[in-house]
């Protein structure tokens, strides 16, 4: 176990340093620099700044030294923000992106399996067919449609009861995150609930469930106890590519409902060709990305005992 | 118990029948029973009817709606499907400066407002030094919130005025207030309500295309302005062509990308099953590193680096990155089957037979996972039109003015309130579109593959 996650940390490190030397030399290969931004400048002020951010130097120097510096935990100074630190940067954002994406997988995560489970246990009836026809909604119509929905709502509810209800864009308080994270975990909601019902469908008629009930054990518990914990696990498999899908479908949300999180940063970034803001927001969310996934292997090797990590 | 009586013919041997050998049913192939399932699958079947609905829209419904999805209609701007569009032809426009206004008595309208121009006259306000006119689309209450004033004068004197500016065929509540001789706004103010009809002149009309040859028109004629089945968007541009213009983009992007991606993926996979060892290790590494790489961020990146500037729309490098971006999933899924298919029976026998490897993979495994290729794809198709949608939508996809549903999201979303049907149309063909292609897949994968059929 000890050895598969050593195992497994290492070759996520060496992923990591591959994006960041192709990310390197991509953004390095696009024609023009960050200073091109600025109004005209003469060449002497030019020389000057390009010595200070130190592209004056070959290429292969300049990714040694930022390399060098990764090493160390820094992602350097910003070139379109006045001296303000990459790490700073992600420091203040990183975690409001994080604590919407972390809720979004909670609310999908916990709506997935509850909607999946009753799905399945009223198989072709009412709830069944009520909550499908969600699920299919929640699969076909895109996150931005959702967003602009949920904010339309929160403005009539407001608008109902007089007083501000949930806010309808913004950040701060609890109130802010419900409708953004919920938004956000909608698509992935409605794909784990497909999952559920389907794994859970081939666990109703198992024969250890036919065991249980035989035996005379109530009902709940064989669901709570047999039935859910079973059929859970081909969800957590999945838990990790929806991390990634949640964090790519946080960038909208965070557009439509004035999020302060990091991807505003590296849309912003990337237009100005802000090196290092660039290279710092796709080398951390590279690595987080690496992480979650390692992360949840491991998890998925402690729930279930069957599955041997090698 | 009844007793039975029998006779020594129950125990003759029964003639042997040709029909009792011969095989009853016509023999299927593999692929004649995946269709067979497939027909007997209604939602399968209804979305594939939807997809081929959508396939005609996009390649014969510009021949059939030949409006240009750039041209502006600028008398319909913003206009939602079934709005009137009854116009009045009127003489072309004459100057008014107010030489004939007739005197009155309070603040009214010289005469019917129309979209050429409304002409106001009014009476003498107590204690005005100067007037300030304000125009309004609802009725202003007392709390007096005007607005921008239309114009403004510190002549008293001057007591009419023309406004010619943007009108729209709705009501409008027309407000001149007093002003004191500093020019500050006085209590003293009077409203009245123009119902602005739409007009054009026959210039106009003609200029328009609406006049056929021929054809007459005096003042006073009415006449229909162009036909807009789905609405106008917000410059006045035909909903209904630019879906059709979009869902070229779309679909070429949803369908194009996958495509190839899908046959890398294919071709990369079936090297490293049917090679192994060290190569397979190498192969699947690098596959794992590009599926670390966040998606979206390099997605952006890949179009940057192919020199798109943000504005430009740039559709070959989005299929490009997509392409670069999405093969491994396909190459891990193939890779797997080849190896499980490497140890079957009929591979060794074929192999025995003198069966070279390009004969083995081409022959024997490629067509044995066709199954599980044409499901991925399936599934591909809605991912990569939702990719396309949202990249435009976050304005890193199709810039304006080219329109794909994803772009026509995006300048929907900006008048939801006032225009919904902006955003209703694009947003409601991506979903029909995503919707019957997962369908589809869920019905292709019951049809095609015993394993992975599902338990719904």
């Amino acid at each position: 176990m000890l050895r598969y996650a050593l195992k497994r940390l290492a070759q996520g490190i060496v992923t990591v340093f591959f994006i960041a030397t192709a990310t390197f030399f991509g953004m390095h290969s696009v024609p023009g620099d960050p200073l091109a931004n600025d109004k005209a400048m003469s060449d002497r002020i030019r020389a000057n700044l390009e010595a200070k951010y130190g592209l004056d130097k070959p290429l292969l120097t300049q990714y040694s030294i930022y390399m060098g510096n990764l090493l160390e935990g820094d992602f350097g100074i910003s070139y379109t923000q006045e001296n303000r630190r990459v790490n700073d940067i992600i420091r203040e954002h990183f975690p409001v992106s994080a604590t919407l994406g972390i809720l979004a997988i909670a609310f999908a995560g916990l709506g997935g399996v509850l909607w999946g489970a009753l799905t399945a246990l009223y198989r072709n009836r009412l709830p069944d067919l009520v909550i499908m026809l969600l699920v299919i909604l929640g699969i076909s119509v895109p996150s931005f449609v959702f967003a602009a929905l949920g904010q339309l709502l929160l403005v009539n509810l407001n608008d109902q009861f007089g007083f501000s209800l949930l806010p309808v864009a913004g950040w701060g308080t609890v109130t802010h995150m419900l409708m953004p994270s919920l938004v956000l975990g909608l698509g992935t909601m409605a794909y784990l609930t497909r999952l559920m019902r389907s794994s859970m469908l081939e666990i109703v008629n198992a024969d250890f469930i036919r065991t249980a009930k035989s035996k005379g054990l109530p009902a709940t518990r064989i669901f709570t106890h047999h039935q859910l914990r079973n059929a859970i696990l081909p969800v957590i498999t999945v838990l990790g590519p929806s991390i990634a899908a949640i964090t790519t479908g946080g960038f909208v949300v965070e557009m439509l409902f004035a999020i302060p999180g990091l991807g505003r940063y590296f849309v912003q970034a990337v237009q100005q060709l802000d090196y290092t803001v660039i290279m710092g927001t796709t080398v951390f969310y590279g690595a987080f990305l690496v992480f979650m996934v390692i992360v949840v292997d491991l998890l998925y090797g402690l729930i279930d005992p069957r599955v041997r990590l090698e | 118990m009844a007793e039975t009586a029998y006779s020594a013919e129950d125990f003759a041997p029964a003639p042997a029948l040709a029909s009792v050998q011969g095989i009853s049913r016509p023999s299927l192939s593999y692929w004649q029973d995946a269709w067979l399932r497939l027909k007997a699958n209604r939602r399968a079947l209804f979305s594939l009817y939807i997809v081929v609905a959508l396939l005609a829209f996009t390649l014969v419904g510009p021949f059939v709606w030949r409006l240009d999805p750039a041209l502006q209609d600028l008398e319909q701007i913003s206009q939602p499907p079934g709005a009137d569009r009854n116009a009045t032809i009127v003489e072309p426009y004459r100057p008014w400066n107010g030489d004939d206004a007739p005197t009155t008595a309070s603040l009214r309208l010289v005469e019917p407002p129309n979209t050429q121009a409304v002409r106001l006259v009014w009476a003498p306000l107590p204690g005005a030094d100067g007037y300030r006119l304000y125009r309004n689309i609802f009725p202003v209450g007392p709390e007096r919130a005007f607005g921008l004033p239309l114009f403004e004068t510190l002549d008293p004197t001057k007591r009419h005025f023309e406004d010619r500016l943007d009108l729209r065929p709705q009501t409008y509540f027309y407000s001149v207030v007093a002003l004191d001789g500093q020019g500050r706004l006085t209590d003293a103010f009077e409203t009245v309500a123009a119902e602005v009809r739409r007009v054009i002149t026959v210039e106009e009309a003609q200029a328009m295309g609406l006049v056929e040859e021929g054809q007459a028109l005096a003042p006073g004629d009415g006449i229909k302005l162009q036909a807009h089945p789905l609405g106008t968007d917000y410059l006045g541009r035909d909903m209904l062509a630019r879906m059709m213009a979009g869902a070229r983009v779309s679909l070429f992007i949803g369908l194009v990308a996958p495509l190839i991606f899908i046959t890398f993926g294919v071709a990369y996979g079936a090297a490293a099953g049917f090679f192994g060892g060290w190569i397979d290790q190498a192969l699947m590494r690098f596959s794992d590193f590009v599926v670390a790489l966040p998606f979206l961020l390099f997605m952006i990146l890949i179009r940057v680096i192919s020199g798109v500037q943000p504005g430009e729309s740039g559709i070959v490098p989005l299929v490009l990155a997509m392409v670069l971006l999405s093969w491994p999933a396909t190459a891990r899924l193939v890779r797997g089957q080849i190896l499980q298919i490497r140890e079957e029976g009929y591979i060794s026998a074929s192999r025995l037979l003198g069966a070279g490897a390009p004969y083995l993979v081409l022959r024997h495994m490629i067509p044995n996972t066709l199954g599980v290729i044409l499901v991925t794809l399936t599934f591909a198709v809605p991912t990569a039109i939702f990719t396309e949608a949202f990249l435009s939508f976050i304005g890193m996809g199709v810039a304006p003015p080219t329109a794909s549903w994803g772009s026509m999201c995006n300048e929907g979303i900006k008048t939801m309130l006032t225009h919904p049907h902006e955003l209703i149309f694009p947003a409601l063909f991506i979903s029909i579109t995503v919707l019957a292609f997962n369908l589809l897949g869920d019905g292709l994968r019951d049809a095609l593959d015993a394993r992975m059929r599902s338990t719904e």
